[in-house]
């Protein structure tokens, strides 16, 4: 191609550019895969909004905190995607969001009232083993047991820091004891959930940590119905996955309508069977089939947003000598 | 600053690459001195098919290992079958088993090297002198194996440094606490950038006194030139050695090639419908190891001719293996950021990240043929007043083809298996295989992940296979 046209090209199609908003959101990088729901609800809220919505990935939650801290004021990002409940307190301290003005009317298990972060999906962490296998249903029934588990590192892993807090949410001071006791059972610590659950499907553990909708996966996509979430009767710890909006966004406007979006149907109808979690909000056609033969916990835990923090510190000392032994 | 738990963990990372190398190159003297004296049917395939651990990505590797080794693998059934207690993986010996698994074959081929260094008119007066095996041994192998024994081991050393997910996997729990998940933690956990960038250099500074060791004691003993004319053993015709080489070659075999059948068995299934997307990030990850292989190539030229003044030099280049890919991930957003959007630089930064990652194997190898090429024709090319380009296009380049052959094939597989820094800056249209292997698992897709691995598996071999090859042409090698 010759220059001056390369030139013409771009001149003509900067105006263009200029024209249609750009609505830049951050968020961990299995959202915005194919498997994940962004290549779906990309085209969804770019037919809804006329604008250009860019899925920018960085790795997993903890990554994108991490990204955000490094760039600053100076982010690109207007909206961020995928922080969870562990991660809230320290996103609020960076003091780069602002407070969402959205309405809402959530269906989670507990109240919700954050000023800075909505949230779009939820799920329960959950022990999940093979079906007909005598399980065990509490913590401590696990620690006596002879079963073989493998879990992840709370230091690298979403999952692993759940399960962290939720041994230190039932047990306390305990806590130390409880993982002590539950040494003997641990097959082996993975650095991430992928590992973990590779592992297991591999027979090298009887129970792997992961969710009470990870069943329906297997039972969704593979018409599997060997795999099953075990209730615990100390109750299950939550994940609440979050949005929020920058405060140096741009499009300020955009940004809340994207959240409003966040809530609507064409978004939550498609996380069940795609990030396989539970929606924010119930849509209209309910929940896939599979979902209905999940466990559903009595007790929801979830450490105080303002605790989590200092808690898990804590928590993660306790962890490290109780398994160093 | 570090605390006791940063201390214990650097025990714990030095004590496991110490054996992870150590057992990697002792090891592989009698498999290295088999393949160097012994003619077959197979055993090109055989070199190339041992290469294999060393370039698949951690996770699809290690789920081979575990179906030999795990809870549920193949030994443990058999030991079942006979009625003895089940054997267990996980643990220090764990860590090392399968640092061993990885670096075996790379131990082997650096070793190989070092044998096919000797020239065949070594061998040729050592019969003619009625030598036998164990004169040889001490007159022409030990004297390679002392200088090649400490560079192979310090590469592999440099390696298992950085080790993270193996060590982690296998290692079974926070005892087998690494350097590497400290930087994590220091990142994830504290976001302590301060914290984080003194382990890395912690990091730096074991691998920088591995090498200044281990330069110290390779010591540099040339053998002198030869016609490169391929010749048989004659002193190693005896029985007892064919045994011996037999079984050392059958031993490595079983231990590096059953795992990979397990991996190839695992992927069969789901190579048949893998998705468009695995498809296409095949592509995108063939073109970022080509780009990647000329980047390495043409770094690890310019610095091996640098390392012949200053052979020191080579300790550079280790470093690029040993520092985590979250520090050199970080530390190149940090500078681009100010600038640029890193995301567009993804592609050309990962390549020249996994050029970089490639360097201490290609230097390993090309360092010590250039420093023979240069000392035994050097002389010669003065006195003919050939220089410049012609000395490298008709004397280096072609004397240096089989190095270079085996750089290039190695480069561009370690860029094919590599996670690289891509992660960090993903670019959701431009996933390479690797990082489309771990969305796969990430969203319960275990067995097209298991595809995709065989395919990538398949794909570094065959461009491993095609350079090495290229390097090996028209020698008995």
């Amino acid at each position: 191609m010759k220059p001056h046209l390369v030139i013409a090209a771009l001149l003509a199609a900067s105006p263009a550019l200029a024209q249609t908003p750009q609505l830049t959101v951050y968020t961990y990088d299995s959202f915005l895969s194919e498997w994940g729901p962004g290549p779906a609800i990309k085209q969804a809220f770019e037919t809804e909004c006329g604008c250009v919505l860019n899925l920018v990935g960085a790795g997993d939650g903890a990554a994108l905190l991490g990204r955000l801290k490094l760039e600053g004021a100076r982010s690109d990002a207007d909206i961020v995607l995928g922080l969870d409940t562990g991660l809230i307190s320290a996103a609020r301290e960076t003091g780069l969001f602002v407070a969402h003005t959205i309405e809402t009317d959530l269906d989670l298990p507990l109240e919700w009232n954050d000023p800075l972060f909505l949230p779009y999906d939820w799920g329960y962490f959950a022990f999940v083993g093979n079906r007909g296998e005598a399980h065990s249903t509490s913590f401590r029934e696990l620690a006596e047991s002879e079963q073989k588990i493998v879990i992840q590192d709370p230091r690298s892993s979403t999952p692993g820091l759940g399960l962290l807090m939720w041994v230190k949410s039932v047990f306390g001071d305990e806590a130390e004891e409880i993982w002590a006791a539950l040494a003997d059972n641990i097959v082996t610590v993975t650095p991430g959930w992928s590992e973990a659950y590779g592992l297991f499907l591999e027979g090298e553990a009887d129970l792997v940590l992961s969710y009470t909708t990870s069943p329906a996966y297997h039972l969704i996509a593979e018409e599997d119905d060997s795999k099953v979430a075990l209730p615990f009767s100390e109750g299950h710890y939550m994940q609440i996955e979050v949005a929020g909006k920058l405060a140096a966004t741009d499009q300020p406007e955009l940004a809340d309508q994207f959240l409003r979006f966040m809530l609507g149907d064409a978004f939550q109808s498609v996380i069940p069977t795609t990030n396989w979690m539970y929606p924010v909000v119930l849509p209209d056609g309910g929940l896939p089939d599979g979902f209905s033969t999940l466990i559903q916990p009595e007790t929801a835990i979830l450490a105080p947003i303002d605790q989590a923090g200092a808690l898990r510190d804590l928590a993660l000392d306790e962890w490290l000598r109780a398994l160093s032994r | 600053m570090p605390g006791p738990s940063d201390w214990a963990a650097l025990r714990f990372t030095v004590l496991q690459a110490l054996l992870s190398a150590l057992f990697s190159v002792v090891l592989a003297v009698p498999v290295a001195r088999a393949l160097a004296r012994r003619r077959f049917r197979g055993r090109g395939l055989l070199v190339t098919l041992m290469g294999a651990p060393f370039i698949l990505p951690v996770i699809v590797a290690v789920l081979g290992l575990l179906a030999v080794f795990g809870r549920a693998g193949i030994v443990n059934q058999a030991l079942g079958g006979i009625g003895l207690p089940p054997v267990q993986i996980y643990g220090l010996h764990g860590v090392v088993l399968a640092h061993v698994f990885f670096n075996l074959p790379l131990a082997t081929r650096f070793l190989l090297q070092g044998w096919q260094g000797i020239p065949s008119e070594r061998f040729r007066l050592a019969a003619s002198l009625g030598f036998g095996p164990s004169d040889v041994f001490r007159q022409l192998e030990m004297p390679m194996l002392r200088t090649t024994l400490p560079g192979a081991a310090m590469v592999i050393f440099a390696i298992c440094l950085s080790s993270f997910a193996v060590a982690l996997t296998l290692g079974g729990g926070p005892r087998a606490t690494t350097v590497e998940l400290a930087i994590y933690q220091a990142f994830r956990f504290d976001f302590d950038l301060g914290r984080a960038a003194v382990l890395a250099v912690i990091q730096m500074a074991v691998v920088t006194v591995a090498a200044l060791l281990a330069f110290r004691f390779g010591h540099i003993n040339g053998f002198g030139r030869g016609l490169d004319r391929p010749f048989r053993r004659w002193e190693a015709e005896v029985w007892h050695l064919r045994i011996l080489d037999a079984l050392a070659l059958v031993c490595a075999a079983l231990f590096l090639l059953i795992p990979l059948a397990a991996v190839i068995w695992r992927g069969l299934p789901g190579l048949l419908d893998l998705p468009v997307q695995v498809w296409r990030a095949a592509i995108v990850s063939v073109v970022m190891a080509l780009s990647s292989t000329l980047f390495a190539i043409i770094l690890a030229l310019c610095l091996a001719y640098l390392a012949l003044a200053r052979h020191r030099t080579e300790a550079i280049a280790l470093i690029g293996v040993a520092v985590s890919p979250l520090v050199i991930g970080t530390g190149l957003f940090l500078l681009i950021n100010p600038f640029s959007d890193p995301a567009r630089w993804a592609f050309v930064l990962t390549s020249l990240v996994n050029a970089l990652a490639a360097l201490p194997f290609a230097l390993r190898v090309l360092v010590p043929a250039l420093r023979d090429i240069v000392r035994d024709y050097g002389p010669l090319a003065d006195s003919l007043g050939m220089s410049g380009l012609s000395r490298l296009r008709l004397l280096v380049l072609p004397r240096l083809r089989r190095p270079l052959g085996f750089s290039a094939g190695l480069a561009a597989a370690l860029s094919m298996g590599d996670l690289g820094v891509i992660a960090l800056f993903a670019d959701p249209e431009r996933a390479t295989l690797p990082l489309e292997i771990l969305r796969l698992m990430g969203a319960y897709r275990m067995d097209t992940a298991a595809g995709a691995g065989l395919l990538l598996l398949a794909i570094s071999l065959f461009l491993f296979w095609t350079f090495d090859r290229g390097g090996r042409r028209d020698v008995e090698a």
